[in-house]
């Protein structure tokens, strides 16, 4: 386990550090020498902490977890770009020969309305959450069903699903959003479930619920920027965007005619 | 100890059925009486907590993680098992039975892995009906993979990306519960001390992540469903956060632990790359069904590989097993790898590594066919390698990726606790000593969504009704447990950081109690790991305070356990004088190959904690096998 095959580089850090979601915060900056192009951003991270602790400072308090992509905790604005330089790449996948000796970085938390800060780099996301409870399910309580294979599903719509279900909610979306709009988000579940065939009983209930969420939560609106695209480290495309619009439009239509039909406008 | 397995009498096809019909029941408008707490949201855990709310229990589920959905469960890449034989090629619910007994060298229970295999059809049916998006064949109908340690085509899977999409369907399932407020969830709250009154679990202390403040939260069972304890190697394809505190604080109040020492070294990890490296990356074993393993046949040959002409290369795992080839269990191709380093025919910069080649399926398959299966997995190792898997091949090497250790468990998954269940990865039920790919998943939702919704009804029935409030003196001693042991650790002002000693007891951990184990090695581990713990407690490092997000104290708590729990699993597998499965012991071998010891081994060694500093004591539940017949597990 030598040192790698790596170069190493110099780099300086602006990093923001607040200490709790009602405290001012402010950037301060660390140098961070002798940094090897192999290692991962986060473990740039870990290394400049191993060296704050031993001179008895507080490290850098941000979120991560999987460290390979596909948990979603990890999330910071590396330069004014959420998870950083690289393309569909997470923060915890972005490797720091990304980056050049001599570099100068700004490290931001996800900064919008919907996502409080928690301290440092980490925001809460709790948002997020609450918008798949009002409606991003199919509700197919446990127990018995009928077999798996008893309703074909077309493969491409079956791919499209899966394209859209490929989201790992890391919010980056809604961080590069000029709006804070979290509609890549909740149009990627929407779409998702409505391509199976076991989605359609609530697709319009769906569609209502979770975007009624989604401005109860301060999020903005889309006004096709399509930042989130190219945020998105999952490569979540805004066609979604139209699709979930489609839905809810079509929901808005025929929501007099379905209550008068169920008596009910909480059924879902 | 009592290690009553409680499995049902009959034919071992007619067992839980039988037993669905004998348990008790708790009547639908009684079940809302009852609050049970689910420890957990990955696979088992949201699984589990939204079956039971469903039910009608008032469940609370707790997790670490900010949200519910970025359990570990979501990093498994390659797929879920199930009988369905949708194939035709042969597959049925005994197969799949036989072929997890035989994977597991015949360590786990048979009356578990039937049931296992059984319930398995219905995961499948599961996940579709919630509009989990498996791959599909132009037909509409599902497709399906191979994988290690079955000749049958049984495992479903979502591109690279099955545990992903398994996961969220449990966890929408979950959150759907939450919305209709018969979950109430708490994120970012770490479980820290088990409550037990009368004998009985009845609790938990957590410390919520973002104030400090240590809570108590009651009920009539909990439920742990918290993952491995593979972590305790510091490099390993877990999460940074998975830890053994919620199982080993469940150890230390009475739960027995089964089999510490059977972990799992996944063959097909990215190779370490330098001293700062904070985790491994799994590349899923379905990369095995196209890409061929060799090293050169020359020792310290550092030609590029495309230089070395194919009849200098030597596919060991082809050689070795023909009739699985690069499909052989995961323990065999693991070992297999290191042995091939051993030898000095390793490569990449390190010497510790193999090739996974897959040039052939290119040639073959073509690189758009190729791109479609794997393409996900070709990016991620491009990211982190800046290599190109499509023109060179991939260099792996074994990493801890699973424990089929853990806390054990009956067929009802309750624990040697009455009241404490365990689920998942957490218990050590039905894996044995190896557990075969695609099977974790299995495990998880067969435990969460069709085992613990009846056998916790079942408990409940017949547990006797009393109520316990926080006043009660045990909810007392363990809230000041918990608030003397983080005292304890911003005390101690040391030198060290938590991640230095947890770097320090990796390293011990995988020379000493990784791929290949020996008795003079596990008694030098047992002498240098009490050593560094009582360093740990002079001279850790945790900085800031206890009233807010303090990822230092978080970190020095979990690191206190991993240096308890890794003691324990050098004494499991300095006890365990045989190899089986993942346990494999130098001095018992045919040729490399694991040499159980059935006359003096065959059973669960359960460990029971006697208090600190003091010997745990080893019980067993001997193992029968009336159905599989105990014999040497071949792949060749």
């Amino acid at each position: 386990m030598g040192g790698g095959t790596g170069k190493n580089l110099n780099l300086k850090l602006h990093v923001w550090r607040q200490k709790g979601p009602n405290v001012e915060g402010q950037f301060v900056t660390y140098d961070a020498p002798g940094i090897s192009t192999e290692m991962s951003f986060l473990e740039m991270l870990d290394v400049v902490n191993e060296r704050l602790a031993e001179k008895g400072e507080e490290g850098i308090a941000f979120d991560h977890d999987c460290r390979e992509g596909i948990c979603g905790t990890c999330g910071i604005v590396i330069d004014g770009r959420p998870h950083g330089p690289r393309p569909r790449t997470t923060t915890c996948q972005l490797h720091m020969r990304s980056f050049a000796d001599g570099d100068e970085l700004v490290l931001e938390p996800w900064r919008a309305k919907g996502f409080p800060i928690v301290k440092d780099l980490m925001v809460d996301r709790g948002s997020l959450d609450r918008i798949i409870a009002t409606g991003g399910f199919i509700t197919a309580p446990t127990g018995t069903i009928p077999d798996a294979n008893a309703i074909p599903v077309p493969k491409e719509n079956a791919d499209i699903a899966m394209d859209a279900a490929a989201c790992i909610g890391c919010g980056a979306c809604v961080a590069a959003c000029p709006n804070a709009s979290a509609m890549l988000f909740t149009a990627a579940k929407i779409t998702h479930l409505a391509m199976f065939p076991q989605g359609q009983p609530e697709r319009s209930s769906r569609a209502l619920r979770m975007v009624a969420q989604m401005d109860a939560e301060g999020f903005g609106s889309c006004t096709n920027h399509g930042e989130c695209e190219s945020a998105c480290p999952k490569g979540i495309r805004v066609e979604f965007i139209a699709r979930m619009n489609a839905d809810f439009v079509v929901a808005q239509v025929t929501k007099g005619r379905r209550e008068a039909q169920a008596g009910d406008s909480s059924a879902g | 100890m009592d290690l009553k397995s409680n499995i049902p009498s009959g034919p071992i096809e007619q067992k839980w059925s039988k037993h669905k019909f004998e348990m008790k029941l708790v009547n639908p408008a009684n079940k809302r009486k009852y609050d049970v707490i689910m420890v957990g949201s990955g696979l088992a855990g949201a699984s589990g907590a939204a079956s039971m709310a469903e039910l009608g229990y008032n469940v609370a589920c707790f997790c670490y993680q900010d949200s519910p959905r970025r359990a570990h469960s979501i990093a498994a890449q390659g797929g879920i098992n199930a009988a369905k034989n949708y194939r035709n090629d042969g597959d049925s619910v005994y197969r799949l039975f036989y072929d997890t007994v035989k994977g597991g060298d015949f360590r786990a229970r048979e009356g578990n892995v039937h049931r296992l295999a059984e319930i398995s059809v219905k995961i499948i049916d599961q996940c579709v009906a919630q509009g989990v998006p498996f791959a599909r064949e132009y037909g509409g109908l599902l497709d399906n993979r191979s994988f290690g340690g079955a000749q049958v085509s049984r495992t479903f899977y979502a591109r690279g990306q099955t545990g992903q999409q398994l996961l969220l369907g449990a966890y929408q399932a979950l959150e759907r519960q939450i919305g209709l407020g018969s979950v109430k969830m708490f994120p970012r709250h770490e479980m820290q001390e088990l409550i037990v009154v009368d004998g009985r679990a009845r609790g938990i202390v957590t410390r919520d992540m973002v104030t400090g403040e240590v809570e108590t939260h009651l009920a009539d069972a909990v439920c742990l469903a918290t993952g491995g304890y593979g972590n305790v190697f510091f490099l390993a394809t877990y999460a940074k956060g998975c830890n053994t505190t919620a199982i080993w604080r469940a150890y230390k109040k009475g739960a027995g632990f089964g089999n510490p020492c059977y972990t799992q070294i996944h063959p097909t990890c990215i190779p370490v790359s330098g001293d700062y490296q904070s985790k491994l990356t799994l590349m899923s074993e379905s990369l095995r069904n196209d890409g061929r393993i060799w090293v050169p046949k020359k020792k310290g040959d550092t030609r590029s590989p495309g230089q070395i002409p194919e009849d200098e290369r030597d596919y060991y795992l082809e050689r070795k097993y023909p009739s699985f080839g690069n499909l052989a269990p995961r323990d065999i191709a693991s070992r297999a790898a290191k042995q091939a380093c051993d030898d000095g025919r390793g490569v990449g910069p390190t010497g510790l590594g193999v090739y996974l080649d897959f040039a052939d399926a290119i040639g073959r398959l073509g690189k758009g066919k190729i791109e479609e299966k794997y393409g996900n997995l070709f990016e991620m190792y491009e990211r982190i390698t800046a290599e190109n898997p499509y023109e060179v091949p991939m260099r792996i090497f074994p990493a801890s990726h699973y424990t089929m250790g853990g806390l054990w468990v009956d067929y009802n998954l309750q624990s040697t606790i009455p009241g404490l269940f365990v689920l998942g990865e957490a218990n050590f039920s039905d894996h044995g000593a190896n557990r075969l790919g695609a099977s974790a998943l299995m495990q998880g939702l067969a435990d969460g969504y069709f085992v613990i919704p009846y056998t916790i009804g079942n408990y409940l029935a017949q547990a006797p009704k009393t109520k316990v409030d926080k006043t009660h003196p045990e909810v007392k001693a363990a809230e000041a447990a918990v608030d003397a042991r983080t005292k304890k650790l911003l005390g101690i002002k040391g030198k060290k950081t938590p991640m230095a000693f947890h770097r320090e007891l990796g390293k011990i951990m995988w020379e000493y109690c990784g791929m290949a184990r020996n008795e003079e090695g596990l008694a030098t581990a047992l002498e240098k790991i009490p050593a560094l713990r009582e360093e740990f407690w002079k001279n850790v490092s945790v900085l800031g305070t206890p009233g807010e997000v303090n990822q230092s104290l978080e970190q020095a708590g979990r690191v206190a356990d991993f240096l308890e729990l890794g003691e324990l699993m050098c004494r499991d597998a300095k006890e365990r004088r045989e190899s089986c499965g993942g346990h494999f012991r130098e001095e018992y071998q045919d040729d490399g190959e694991a040499k159980r010891d059935d006359e003096k081994f065959c059973h669960v060694a359960v460990w029971e904690y006697q208090g600190d500093g003091k010997t745990p004591t080893r019980n067993v539940e001997p193992l029968e096998f009336e159905n599989v017949h105990l014999a040497t597990r071949s792949y060749k």
